[in-house]
């Protein structure tokens, strides 16, 4: 495959194509080319044929690749790579006033006219997704250690909320640092002894340690009700009033204390509230410890661990309290998340989930607060948003990831700044 | 064997030897090595010498000898050491024979992270620094002051907000030295640090690291392959070949050491040495050399 | 006693399958070093097309179970190699020298992709096929227990220990097996010579490609059900058996197999069923922590 750029090879490219539709034919033939059929009434399985979608497939990857090698390889990503840099730059000069747009913006988001009561769902869903992601880039972004088992911290901080709600009345507000402590005791349990792993070891045990938590979760009756899960989990209240019609006896309501009309919306925005400033907490706490020695000693570790051990720095518990404060994040948007509920189940933990996590840190670009946001909106916002299109999400975010990776291994926001400047003004480089 | 009387060595290598399965990297090493002195270390390439500097650090755990390191009248005993308790409390610090920076960071916060361990204690570990209490800003404050001073040292100030990664690589080796420096330590050891550098790179380098030993005082430890920088300004001289020390002394000792020469072009030299070769020597070796040659011809007949 | 016996028996017939999946696992890893985590996806699509062959076959009237056998064998591996050759190509090939995760996450992606691909095209339901090779007999008998040993049991293994000593015998007596080891040692080396990486790397995934297959096959008949998420813990499963015999080591990831195989029987067999997944992870996590290396995998050197 010659990339000249000039005029193309056009019998080469036609040859190419060929070859591609051919090995696409191979692909579809069997999957897509046959249909199975559930026939039924102990009939078993039927088959039957779909040898135009064949066709269509074929057709497609013979047409795409000919236009990838005809007009795209030399001009277009060369075009979009630099306007994604640029973009990068773009919001890294000008955070400041983006993040107060995007804050501002979350803030007056439910008072907007447009925001019905599915929006801000939506919204505090996707806000979920973005705490989750700011936690998990701790871990991935900063410190360089793949978890692929991230979800595990998320299910332990919803389940400590709501087995201490359960047997010991907790509130929310007395569950969450009590549940972002106990995931940051078992990110410290799990990581003493594998922390010291290769890289891509530690992804495979981490997610062996995800899917434990979920076995044992879904197995382990007598403490959580196994496939049943635990309902009846106590809402959070603002500042001891709660969000019901009828508050219990010797207690104030919301709508009450505020002289407002009772609207099951205020629960909602409260909530949507809530999770805003857990994810504002989670942000401001990254970008202030990113400063700190501790914070840069992740990023050395992630470039080059044998360096850092030559510099007296301690691999294994500097690794260690990233790992132990993403796993805190995890827990608290846990308790959040059952909270929110009211409900909690093995079945919201498995491995997709914790993929869905890594997606949204991985194609925003590792270590970038604000690549976490755009890629939460697009991951889970948008197909969340166009219903027909949720059969289709894990698809899409599974290409999206290899595209990703394929294309801009970094992410799509990959500027990095430095967490400190000098600032001296550059002198040209002397001749040598 | 050069030894300054009634001064205690900084360092102490006794019976070093490391085996890799039947390849015996270091055999029975025993050296020292002195604060206010460089001390290089040669020998023809897999002589052992990274190896050595590999046991020191605590990368390899030897598979015999003491290491002693005595610093503010303690002894420490590298080789029971973790390697970065070995760089925090013992206070030696290395270079690599291939650079290794933190190439997506800063020049500055190479120089930083250099700092962690002291940093780390002013900020409370995180606590005082996420609070942003005073002591953490003064510790941090200081800790730009000797990065800026290291930095000025190796002439890195105008870049020092560049990537590591996008450095020339004369500047990324210095990078590398002033970000062992930066961690304070007693012992520096330098793997091959004039490699790949030009002439005046290596001329600025020589004055580094003269400059490290005289005015910082502390030990340095050097690996090095030009003969002109040893010879220049190394005190001692160490001798590998195969793993075993063949000679050990001041450079000019060292320099007329007919073993030393063996080992560098062997017994069994047939060639004329090479124009390229005798360029780089200092020209008493290369007659010395020279002078060696004549006996294998006379041996031809064999 | 007899017990005993029959989850052996069991143990190693599962075991078998485990070590079909586990030596695509060390093969990639030996050659690449990478974890090919769709690896599983890749066996999942192996079950897919041996179970749609089955159908097909019968449909069109090829009821001779050893021709079908036969058939459907070759068809299941020859597609399914298609598609472990386009993993790679697609997903691995450009990021050889990328950093050192980008792999390992493109992989992730990549099994994402193929779990609902197959789930988009053939639906979530799991699949019961009817049973096509029936049968069996009893070995031994006493203490009000049997032990069975089924014709399928006995192919699985059959089919299996001459695949994989085929596979020995390719790798140690062809010119790809000489380019494929000599990849294994020092890549830039192997292609400085000669050696046509790329080719060699790619015919790496089709044969690790062609043994997921057969397993797929095999777990068809086996089980008698498949569904587009049987990939995600045998894959898993044969992963910890490629590190249990040493990643890397072919006989070693047979020997992980076997015994991942047996583990997973006798704890089925004499603790809690629910909690089988737990044993295995557990042992994944257990070596990687205290032997890294595995039972037969040579030690990684790190050099500086
Ligand atoms: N980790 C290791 N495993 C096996 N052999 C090693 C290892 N490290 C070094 N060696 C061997 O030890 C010998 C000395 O190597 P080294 O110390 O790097 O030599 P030098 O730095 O003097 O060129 C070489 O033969 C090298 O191959
Ligand atoms: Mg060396």
């Amino acid at each position: 495959m010659s990339a000249r750029a000039g005029s193309p090879d056009f019998p080469g490219i036609l040859r190419d194509s060929g070859l591609v539709a051919l090995v696409a034919l191979f692909l579809a033939f069997p999957l897509v080319g046959f249909h199975t059929i559930d026939q039924g009434g102990g009939a078993g399985m039927g088959i039957e044929t779909r040898f135009p979608w064949v066709v269509v497939a074929v057709a497609a990857a013979f047409v795409g690749r000919f236009l990838q090698l005809a007009l795209l390889r030399t001009h277009a990503p060369v075009a979009v790579e630099r306007s994604l840099s640029r973009l990068g730059e773009v919001f890294q000069r000008n955070t400041v006033w983006i993040a107060a747009a995007a804050i501002t913006f979350a803030i007056v988001l439910p008072m907007l006219p447009f925001a019905d009561r599915r929006l801000v769902d939506l919204a505090t869903l996707v806000l979920t997704y973005v705490m989750l992601g700011w936690g998990l880039n701790i871990v991935v972004g900063l410190a360089g250690l793949l978890d692929l088992g991230y979800v595990a911290f998320y299910a332990v901080g919803a389940y400590s909320f709501a087995l201490f709600a359960l047997h010991f009345d907790f509130t929310f507000w007395m569950a969450l640092p009590i549940a972002g402590l106990f995931a940051a005791a078992f990110g410290v349990l799990l990581g003493f002894p594998v922390l010291r792993l290769r890289g891509d070891y530690l992804a495979i045990v981490t997610l062996g340690f995800g899917e434990i938590i979920r076995i044992i979760l879904l197995n382990w009756y007598p403490v959580t009700r196994g496939p049943n899960g635990i309902s009846d989990i106590p809402r959070p209240s603002f500042f001891g009033l709660e969000f019901t019609r009828r508050p219990a006896e010797g207690e104030v309501a919301f709508h009450e204390f505020f002289g407002l009309e009772y609207s099951g919306l205020h629960r909602i925005v409260f909530l949507y509230y809530l999770i805003l400033a857990l994810a504002l907490i989670t942000n401001l706490f990254t970008l202030r410890i990113r400063r700190l020695p501790i914070g840069r000693a992740w990023e050395a570790l992630r470039e080059d661990e044998i360096a850092c051990r030559t510099l007296g720095i301690n691999p294994t518990n500097t690794k260690l309290s990233a790992f132990a404060i993403g796993a805190m994040f995890g827990g608290f948007a846990g308790s959040f998340f059952a909270a929110r509920q009211g409900f909690v189940s093995p079945e919201s933990f498995t491995f997709v989930e914790s993929a869905l996590i890594l997606a949204v840190v991985v194609l925003g670009g590792m270590g970038s607060q604000v690549g976490v946001v755009i890629a939460a909106i697009i991951l889970v916002g948008l197909p969340e948003w166009f219903r027909d299109l949720q059969e289709y999400r894990m698809l899409v975010f599974g290409g999206a990831m290899v595209a990703i990776m394929v294309w801009r291994p970094r992410g799509l926001i990959a500027h990095r700044d430095p967490t400190v400047r000098l600032g001296v003004p550059q002198r040209p480089e002397p001749s040598a | 064997m050069i030894e300054s009387g009634d001064r205690v060595p900084l360092l102490d290598v006794e019976h070093l030897t490391m085996r890799f399965g039947g390849l015996v990297a270091v055999n029975d090493l025993a050296f020292q090595a002195s604060d206010r002195e460089i001390t290089a270390i040669i020998g023809p390439n897999g002589a052992g010498k990274t190896t050595v500097f590999n046991c020191l650090t605590g990368f390899y755990k030897p598979t015999v000898g003491r290491l002693t390191l005595r610093r503010d009248g303690t002894e420490f005993y590298l080789e029971q050491m973790d390697g970065f308790r070995i760089a925090r409390e013992a206070g030696v610090a290395r270079t690599f024979q291939n650079i290794r920076l933190f190439p997506r960071m800063s020049v500055l916060e190479n120089l930083m992270v250099a700092q962690h361990n002291t940093l780390m204690r002013a900020s409370g570990f995180s606590l005082a620094g996420l609070l942003g209490l005073p002591r953490y800003t003064r510790a941090e404050r200081e800790a730009l002051d000797l990065a800026r001073f290291w930095l000025d040292r190796v002439n890195l100030t105008d870049r020092a907000d560049w990537d590591a990664g996008n450095l020339p690589y004369g500047a990324q080796r210095r990078l590398e030295i002033a970000r062992a420096m930066c961690t304070r330590p007693v012992l520096l050891c330098l793997d091959e640090p004039a490699a790949g550098l030009n002439a005046r790179e290596s001329y600025e380098l020589n004055e580094l690291l003269i400059d490290i030993r005289d005015r910082i005082g502390i030990g340095v430890l050097l690996i090095e392959h030009d003969m002109s920088v040893v010879m220049q300004i190394s005190d001692h001289v160490i001798v590998l070949d195969y793993g075993r020390k063949i000679s050990d002394g001041d450079p000019e000792t060292v320099r007329n050491d007919p073993a030393v020469i063996r080992a560098y072009l062997g017994t069994e030299e047939e060639e004329e040495l090479p124009e390229e070769v005798a360029e780089d020597l200092p020209p008493e070796m290369v007659r010395a050399l020279r002078s060696f040659e004549d006996r294998p011809h006379e041996e031809d007949g064999h | 006693m007899e017990y005993f016996l029959q989850q052996l028996i069991n143990g190693l017939t599962l075991g078998a399958i485990y070590g079909l999946i586990a030596i695509g696992y060390t093969m990639v890893y030996g050659i690449i070093g990478m974890i090919n985590f769709a690896h599983g996806e890749i066996y999942m699509i192996g079950a897919f097309i041996s179970f749609i062959a089955f159908l097909v076959l019968g449909a069109i009237g090829v009821t001779w179970v050893p021709l079908a056998l036969a058939i459907v064998l070759v068809v299941a591996m020859l597609f399914t190699s298609v598609y472990g050759w386009t993993v790679e190509r697609l997903a691995y090939r450009p990021l050889r020298g990328s950093f050192r995760l980008a792999p390992l996450i493109s992989a992730i992606g990549m099994s994402i992709f193929l779990q609902n691909y197959v789930q988009l095209l053939q639906g979530a339901r799991v699949k019961p096929l009817q049973p096509i090779v029936t049968g069996g007999f009893v070995i031994m008998e006493g203490g009000g227990f049997s032990v069975y040993l089924s014709y399928l049991q006995i192919i699985i293994i059959v089919v299996t220990t001459v695949l994989m000593a085929m596979f020995w015998a390719i790798l140690s007596r062809t010119s790809f097996g000489r380019a494929q080891r000599a990849c294994q040692q020092d890549r830039t080396m192997a292609g400085l010579v000669g050696v046509n990486v790329d080719r060699t790397i790619s015919l790496t995934f089709v044969a690790g490609a062609a043994l997921a297959a057969v397993a797929g096959l095999m777990v068809t008949l086996h089980y008698g059900v498949i569904d587009f998420f049987i990939g995600f813990l045998a894959g898993l499963k044969a992963f910890t058996a490629a590190v249990l015999g040493g990643i890397g080591s072919l006989p070693g990831a047979m020997l992980g197999g076997v015994l991942i195989g047996l583990i997973e029987a006798f704890w089925s067999a004499y603790f809690d069923v629910e909690y089988k997944d737990v044993a295995a992870f557990g042992i994944l996590i257990l070596v990687l922590v205290f032997k890294p290396t595995g039972l037969l995998g040579r030690p990684e050197i790190e050099k500086v």
